[in-house]
């Protein structure tokens, strides 16, 4: 253990803004003494308390446990509870700690954003309830596998704080999108063994446009949770379900893309982008795939004119898969189960390990687990 | 001092950015550095191949670190990445097989019939990261032949080497996300900042949400724009695609004049240490990098 430390002076630069009050908004700067070690919502309540009663945050257990104080501390959405002086400190702009509301959600005020008017709307969307089958029901509890329930317990780990809502990096040009906060929650019961509409919703948001097609794998949403629900890792297991298991092909073109991108490795080992491309919208011949090409046909032409790509490579492909790579595809892929392992669930083996010295745990999604254990 | 690295070269700096590929195999010598090609390596997946079957992604990467350690067995010091999206999903395969034996174990047999075998801890950096941490910022300054003077490049490291911080090796030691300021500064340019330098280009969902895909490359080049760069730089060919190929399109999504010149990594360190525009391949680009062509005439033409 570290030797607890004195308190020392913070510096918080604060966003306040009142959309009631017709002003813009603006930067209020506080000077608060704490231990580095407390959290930089305690360092609010301080200065809230000494300087300024009316800045506007919102708080309650202080213990990353009700999902109150989401917020972006030197441009990092997160916990205010859940992030310390000292390690803000760290981060700081010229030694000033800059505290913000979080992105993507309208501001009522300071530090207080509308959960309503964008999370909960989007949690709403995905049906957040379990869709048991009624007529059929068991006379005591259901019994269900440990492993079905063990694989869901990441996403239900979320403390609906909004923290990658607030930097979904999708969302920010496509404010439809259902975004990471929602499709975790879907997984959550597209993961039940209990639930029985697990086709319907994956077939409802493979569909919907702005749906999980539409992540781009950016992992603003697995940094920002404070609970390592790592919400990007569960949109693709509702992709891997909705193409692997129920082979949904939906309008939106993320089953082909996969199956094409899949098809490409096997066949060459590398991927051959104009195949890609066509396949992508179900193949060379397909009505769609003319169209995406004819729009981007200015922009391959030019391709073709600079040198960038070339009729040798586009058509003739001269590199081929070596053997062994299409046998692992069919070692792999002839399984009677795809293997999963999830560092989450499993840990690491220097975490299983007995004896084990008292360190911080290395990465946030232990520091999740241990949260929530 | 020299470095040899088992050089990983991607799918797609062969395919649709081959200047990036190029570009990399002339600055190598200007750095004393010897690429050994792992020509029978395959695509990394991109992150697409794990969605469709995690443990496939991840054998097929442990199959290219295991051709690496053979090369690493035979003298080279390190595997190296030239593709952000490639060092990504390097990462988190190696994140699982790295963090369980018996993990390992199962991946490792399915390689066993071709006498391949992974051993957990292989040292596998990005070009960006070999230049900080391997080659070093004062010996690449100490390289400059035509520093990159008045010449104002934005930064864009492409999501896969900037996040998740743990899985990329980003701590107080190694602050990865911080480094293409760094380089460039190195190099003699000027870094502008702007708000799109570690978002992300949207690229991988251009066939599925092509609306958002091409908002998302224009609202940052957009701000590069309007920040005053000259030029992006970007070490993802990835970015590359959606950023330059793209840009007539992603211009149009948001309804603005762009214009803006984007270089691969190699690229700006090429024209730095004396590489003519043309041996980097900046005329295969669909922008034309009208501004540092004009740098480059302007710095020539006064230092001639």
């Amino acid at each position: 253990m570290e030797p607890k430390k004195p308190p020392q002076d913070f510096t918080l630069r604060v966003r306040r803004y009142d959309p009631e009050s017709g002003e813009a908004p603006y930067w209020d700067e506080h000077t608060i003494q704490l231990e580095p070690h407390r959290s930089v919502l305690e360092g609010l309540l301080q200065a809230k308390g000494r300087f300024d009663g009316s800045i506007g945050v919102r708080c309650s257990c202080k213990a990353a446990i009700c999902g109150s104080c989401g917020v972006r501390v030197n441009g990092q959405p997160g916990l205010a509870c859940h992030t310390h002086l000292g390690d803000a400190l760290k981060t700081a702009k010229n030694g000033v700690i800059d505290v913000e509301p979080m992105g993507n959600m309208p501001v009522i005020k300071d530090l207080i954003v509308d959960m309503d008017a964008v999370h909960w709307k989007k949690i709403q969307r995905v049906t957040p309830w379990l869709l048991a089958d009624d007529e059929n029901m068991p006379e005591r509890e259901h019994i269900v596998p440990k492993e079905a329930m063990v694989d869901v317990t990441q996403t239900m780990a979320c403390i609906q704080c909004g923290a990658c809502v607030s930097d979904c990096l999708s969302m920010e040009v496509d404010p439809l999108f259902i975004g990471p906060a929602a499709l975790a929650k879907s997984y959550r019961f597209v993961g039940d063994p209990r639930d029985t509409q697990q086709a319907e919703r994956l077939k409802d948001i493979a569909e919907d446009p702005h749906g999980m097609y539409s992540c781009t794998h950016c992992f603003k949403c697995i940094e920002a949770c404070p609970k390592g629900v790592a919400p990007m890792s569960q949109i693709m297991r509702l992709r891997r379900r909705a193409t692997g298991d129920h082979h949904i092909k939906d309008r939106n073109n993320g089953f082909n893309h996969e199956k094409a991108f899949v098809k490409n490795i096997n066949k060459n080992g590398l991927l051959h982008e104009n195949d890609l491309l066509a396949d992508s919208f179900g193949g060379k011949l397909n009505p769609a795939s003319g169209l995406f090409l004819a729009k981007s046909l200015p922009v391959i032409t030019r391709a073709l004119l600079r040198g960038k790509a070339t009729l040798k490579v586009a058509l003739l492909h001269p590199h081929k898969a070596p053997a062994d790579v299409k046998r692992i595809f069919d070692t792999i892929e002839n399984r009677d189960k795809r293997n999963e392992f999830n560092l989450y669930i499993s840990g690491t083996d220097e975490d299983n390990a007995p004896n084990q010295p008292e360190e911080a745990p290395q990465n946030g999604a232990h520091a999740g687990q241990e949260a929530t254990a | 001092m020299s470095k040899k690295v088992a050089y990983w070269p991607g799918c797609v700096s062969r395919g649709f950015t081959p200047e990036l590929h190029g570009s990399m195999a002339k600055v190598a010598p200007l750095l004393d550095l010897e690429l050994i090609e792992l020509d029978r390596a395959c695509c990394s997946g991109a992150g697409v191949i794990a969605e469709h079957n995690q443990e496939l992604a991840d054998t097929l990467n442990a199959r290219t670190f295991a051709m690496a350690q053979q090369e690493i067995r035979n003298g080279a010091d390190l595997m190296m990445n030239i593709c952000s999206t490639c060092q990504g999903a390097h990462s988190e395969s190696q994140e699982r097989l790295d963090a369980s034996a018996e993990y390992r174990a199962q991946v490792n047999e399915t390689l066993k019939p071709d006498g391949l075998e992974y051993t957990a801890g292989i040292s596998n950096k990005n070009f960006l990261w070999l230049l900080v941490e391997e080659i070093g910022l004062e010996a690449l300054k100490s390289k400059v032949k035509r520093p990159l003077t008045d010449l104002k490049v934005g930064p864009f490291y492409g999501c896969y080497i900037v996040r998740p911080k743990s899985r990329i090796g980003i701590d107080d030691e190694h602050p990865r996300d911080t480094y293409l300021p760094l380089v460039i500064e190195a190099l003699g340019g000027t870094v502008i900042d702007y708000a799109g330098s570690h978002k992300c280009c949207g690229f991988p969902i251009i066939t599925m949400n092509t609306e958002a895909s091409l908002a998302q490359a224009g609202r940052h080049l957009g701000d590069a724009k309007d920040a005053d760069a000259d030029c992006l730089v970007t070490p993802c060919p990835l970015c590359h695609l959606n950023l330059d190929l793209q840009q007539p399109l992603a211009a149009k999504a948001v309804g603005r004049k762009l214009d803006m010149p984007v270089l691969h990594l190699p690229q700006l360190v090429g024209l730095a240490l004396g590489l003519s525009p043309k041996e980097i391949g900046l005329q295969r680009h669909v922008v034309k990098p009208t501004s540092v062509i004009d740098w480059t005439t302007s710095v020539v033409g006064s230092v001639g």
